[in-house]
Parts: structure tokens; sequence; C-alpha cells
């Protein structure tokens, strides 16, 4: 399903967090939204899972705006692995991951064999199987996130979103994650810090700078030098990577 | 690496968690019909089965008409709001627990107490008509609802109910409903000042049957709606913006919780006064035992709230006699101790 964005605005007194953002993120792809701290980046992906309401534009996904579904048809079109998740509490991995089938369960229904069975699925897609018995919170940082993965993929939506996804995780873990995430053939859209990351995982790129649409579009035509020395502050260049021979984008202070 | 593919980390989980329920309303009903039969005089267990036998369904041997009064005019409400008030405020701990995430919401945490002491003590020592009017369980119901319409007024922010802006408003209200309720008492006579003592610290004592229906009517109510709303109370138990994305109307079912959570304790706190603990450690412990999925912790909660306070009143009338000890006295000695253990053993059970 393609996600289409509009317009999307995003006041709290009189502070515009977005301002008329629009974008397109096409099934099959991932859309990579990237920006300076405090561009917009969360605010916008908060929009599609329907934590946050605009205050303007719309949202789209497969030409349904997503604030007029109810919450529950919502939860079965879009899936998130947020920055948010509470800690402090009991959970062992197996709940957490069931936790994706919300959507799809009527009141007081009961976790069908099928349930199990896509938890289990979905835990061996991540590698995360030998953990269904613990505790999540007893987990480290990449195996969480890779768990959290897991229950966006029980929702079974044709829409995954992820917010910063490899915050706090070592470099190994990164990229086993990214690498997990290009894939699976849904419409992905990833809020990403790490340019080289972005550059590397993402098909197209959209650059949000102070809660405005600066750049859309492949990463070569969006991470020009040019754009990258306004918005970020620093030289860069995209190069061949010496390992892989995908793009890969390099860095260097200004002057 | 442990290869525990199918295995839960919690007490009781899985195959063993049907029996447990089962065995929880079994003791309910033994420590029911042994706090009936223990008192002043007592009253072998048999004999009180017969007289609820006789009342409930007409049949049975006939009681005498002392043994009759006892057991089902003064003993058989007083244990049923003792376990009532158990449940209840049991599941409203639940309920806000999972809702502002903080594991030291209680039940009292939004002034509920404070503003239905208050309203009970002015019945109680004023006599003001209009308060006068009410009764005492009128008058604290009367408090509680305005403390809370206070303290959500005060709490929320353009139409958003923010979790840390309602425990801080919850704890000045309270400040100040307690401040106003010290004031009275100091102007209150001594025999009015027992009174007002016994209410503040939770008393089933004076229960009738009268008194049970609306609190029964209110748990009934809030347990079937909350067990519908298990799975989303999990999902909202792990974050906001995690239950948004698993298609759950967050603010809706935040609205919910309070409601039921506020109606829950202020129906209680107006007929039993302010017992505190249970709705703070007894969620606590249920999930120590079966884990965080709201699917068990709410009927599981119900149960060993209810089993709590019915022996808790056992204790507030035998531990001392002839005299009675208010029973928030006794939850609080019992449930402080267990609640510091449990917060020395949280890190390890987090593992």
């Amino acid at each position: 399903m393609r996600v289409d964005i509009h317009g999307l605005t995003v006041r709290i007194e009189d502070r515009a967090l977005l301002g008329d953002v629009s974008l397109t993120a096409e099934p099959g792809t991932v859309t990579g939204l990237i920006g300076p701290n405090g561009s917009g980046k969360s605010t916008l992906l908060r929009c599609v899972y329907r934590a946050l309401r605009p205050t303007g534009g719309r949202v789209l996904i497969d030409d349904d705006e997503v604030w007029k579904l109810s919450s529950r048809v919502a939860g079965r079109r879009t899936a998130v692995v947020t920055q948010d998740h509470d800690l402090d509490n009991g959970f062992s991995v197996a709940e957490i991951v069931a936790m994706g089938r919300l959507p799809h369960k009527r009141f007081l229904e009961r976790d069908s064999a099928s349930d199990h069975d896509t938890v289990r699925a979905c835990l061996a897609r991540v590698g995360m199987e030998w953990a269904a018995g613990r505790v999540f919170a007893g987990l480290s940082g990449g195996e969480r996130q890779r768990v959290l993965l897991a229950r966006a993929l029980t929702q079974r939506t044709p829409v995954l979103l992820l917010d910063e996804p490899t915050n706090h995780l070592d470099i190994g873990s990164q990229l086993e994650l990214l690498e997990l995430v290009r894939a699976l053939d849904l419409t992905v859209v990833v809020a990403i810090h790490d340019l080289g990351h972005a550059v590397a995982y993402c098909d197209r790129l959209v650059l949000l700078h102070e809660g405005r649409l600066r750049a859309a579009g492949t990463p070569e035509e969006v991470l020009t030098p040019a754009t990258v020395a306004e918005v970020f502050g620093v030289r860069s260049a995209i190069v061949p990577h010496p390992l892989t021979g995908r793009p890969h984008l390099v860095t260097a202070p200004a002057g | 690496m442990p290869r525990t593919a199918s295995r839960s980390p919690h007490l009781i989980s899985g195959r063993r968690y049907p029996p447990a329920v089962a065995v929880l309303a079994g003791a309910l009903l033994l420590s029911i019909a042994v706090a009936i039969s223990v008192g002043t005089v007592h009253v072998p267990v048999g004999q009180v089965l017969d007289v609820l036998l006789t009342n409930l369904t007409g049949g049975g041997r006939e009681p005498d008409p002392l043994t009759q009064q006892i057991v089902w005019d003064f003993r058989t409400p007083r244990v049923l709001l003792a376990a009532l008030a158990g449940a209840g405020l049991s599941l409203a701990g639940v309920c806000l627990q999972a809702l502002v995430r903080n594991p030291l919401a209680d039940p009292y945490v939004f002034g509920v107490s404070a503003g239905a002491s208050l309203g009970a003590v002015l019945a109680m020592t004023t006599g003001v008509t209009a308060v006068a009017g009410l009764g005492v369980t009128g008058a604290a119901f009367a408090g509680s609802l305005l403390s809370l319409l206070v303290v959500f007024a005060l709490a929320q922010h353009s139409g958003r109910l923010l979790g840390s802006s309602l425990i801080l408003a919850g704890v000045a209200i309270a400040y100040l409903g307690n401040a106003v309720t010290g004031y009275l008492q100091l102007q209150a006579n001594p025999s009015e000042l027992r009174a007002v003592m016994f209410w503040l610290l939770g008393s089933v004592a004076g229960a009738s049957w009268p008194d049970l229906a609306i609190p029964a009517v209110a748990a009934a109510v809030c347990t079937v709606v909350l067990l519908t709303r298990a799975r989303p109370m999990n999902a909202l138990a792990t974050g906001d913006d995690t239950a948004a994305g698993l298609g759950v109307g967050v603010q809706r079912l935040r609205v919910l919780l309070l409601v039921a959570s506020s109606l829950l304790t202020a129906v209680i706190v107006s007929v039993a006064g302010g017992i505190g603990f249970v709705g703070l450690v007894v969620p606590h412990a249920v999930r120590l035992l079966v884990g965080p999925d709201h699917r068990k912790v709410i009927p599981v909660s119900l149960l060993l709230g209810a089993v709590f306070l019915v022996l808790v009143d056992l204790l507030t009338r035998t531990l001392d006699r002839p005299n009675e000890i208010p029973i928030g006295i006794v939850t609080a000695l019992l449930g402080a101790p267990f609640f510091l253990a449990l917060l020395r053993g949280r890190k390890r059970v987090l593992r």
C-alpha cells in the first residue's frame, strides 16, 4: 500500500513542528526521513501511526485517510517500532510480540494457534526465537529492537514505520537491523539519524529541516554537497563503498 | 543461551493458571464463611451455611432469630463489603497503574480519598445542613467526585489528560483536603473525633445490606468493561505511542480507565472510608504471581483483593477483642513491609 502525505502541518501552541510537508512512499521501497534533531521526523511518523493528530493536511494509506479509519483498522495497515517503549513492566518477549495481534482480535477473543505460529515465525525472522521465554527488559538494546521489529511484523501490516531504530545500538546490531528491514517487501518509512545508513539502505530520502521539506528524491539527488553543507554544516561526498560497492556518504568538518 | 522457546518467566502461567484461579476462588468462599463464623459470638460454619441457604433459597433449616440476626443482618453484609472493597480497590489500582505507568499509583493518588474524607468529616462534625442532608456516605461521595473534577480540570491541557499533571494535581488537592479535615478534627468534640478517626482509617463495621448495592454494581460493570479492554491495557502499559501504533485509541482508553477507577474508588470510599494500601499492593503482588498480562491481572486482582480484605477485617475484629482496630491500620501494617520487600526485589524481578 502507498503512503501519501499531503500538506501535513502540526502546530502546538503557535510553534510549528511541521509545516506543509508532502511526500509519497511506494510499496516495496524504503523511504528514509532525514534531518537534524528537531526537524520533525518523529512528529511526521507520529501523525501516520495516530499518536499525534495533525493540525492540517492529510495522511492517506491506500487512498484512505488514516485519521478517519477506526484505530483497529489503522493498526492493521501500519505497524511501528517507536522510541518510547516502557521497560518498567515484566512482559516476556513472547507476550510483547503477541501484542502485535491486537488489531486483529475482537473483544475477549483468545490467542489462537495461528497467533502463536505468527509470533514464532516473526521471532524466527529476526533471529530471536531463543528469547521467547525471557523477560523483555532483560535483553540488550539490540535484542530489544529486534523483538520490537518482530512485534511490528506480527501485525501483518503492509506499511512499516521505524523511528530511529538504530539509536543506542552497537554498529553490528545497527547493520543487522537495517539489513533485516531492507529485505522486507513492505512500504517502509524510517526516520534515521545516520546519513551514511540513509544512503546505504534507503531507496528514497526525504530531508526535513526546521519542520519543512527541504528536498526529496534518491540519496544522490537529496544529499548533494551543497545541501548537506547548508542543513548539517559539514562537507560531504557520495563515493562507492570500498567493501560493498554501494553508494556511501563520507563527511568532514566544514572549512 | 538456554533455548526456552515456550517457557514463561512468570511464576504462574500456562497450564498452572486455571487451577490457581480455582484455588483463589475457593479461598475466597472459605475465608468469607470463616469470617462470618468468627466473632464475639461464635457461630459454627455449618450453621452459617444454614442461615445463608435459608435466606438465599428459602429452603434449609430455619435458624433461631438471634443467629439469623448475627449472621444475616450484621456479619454477612460486613464481610461482603470487605470483599467488595478489596476487589474494587484492587481493580482501581490496576487501572491507574496501567494508566500512569507509575508503580506508586494507587486509587487515592487523584485526591479521591481526601475529598471523600472532607465530605464525611463535614457531615459528622459540623452538621452543615446541606451536607448533613446527604448523610455521611452521600457527603463522602459528593466530596470525592468534587475533588476528582477539580483534579481533572487542573490536569487537562487542551483536551488531553497528562499522567504527571494528574498526579501533581491529585497530591495538591489531597493536601488541601487533608488540611481542612485536620482543622475540623481539632474543632470536633471527643466523641465525634473517635467516629471521625475510625472513618478516616477505614471501616466496614457498620455495613448493612443497602450499603452493598452501589459498590457491587460498580465493581461488576467495571470488571466486565475492563476485561474487554485487557489487551489494549497491556499495550498501554508499554507506552502511549506504542499503544497507538498497535491500533489502540489511546485517548479514549485513558478516559475510560480514569472514569472506571475514579468511580470505583469514590463508591467504595464513601461506604468504607479510606482503606489504604490495598489498591497499591494487590496489583503488584498479582503481577509478581501471574505476570503483567491484564487478562490475568484483572480477575486475579479481584479475587486476591477480596480474600485479603476479608482476612484483614477478620484480624481487626479478633486481634484486640472486644475492641476493633480500624481496617486501614492493619492493611498498612501488613502492606508496608510487603511493599518494601517488593521494592527491594524489583530489579531481580525485571530480569
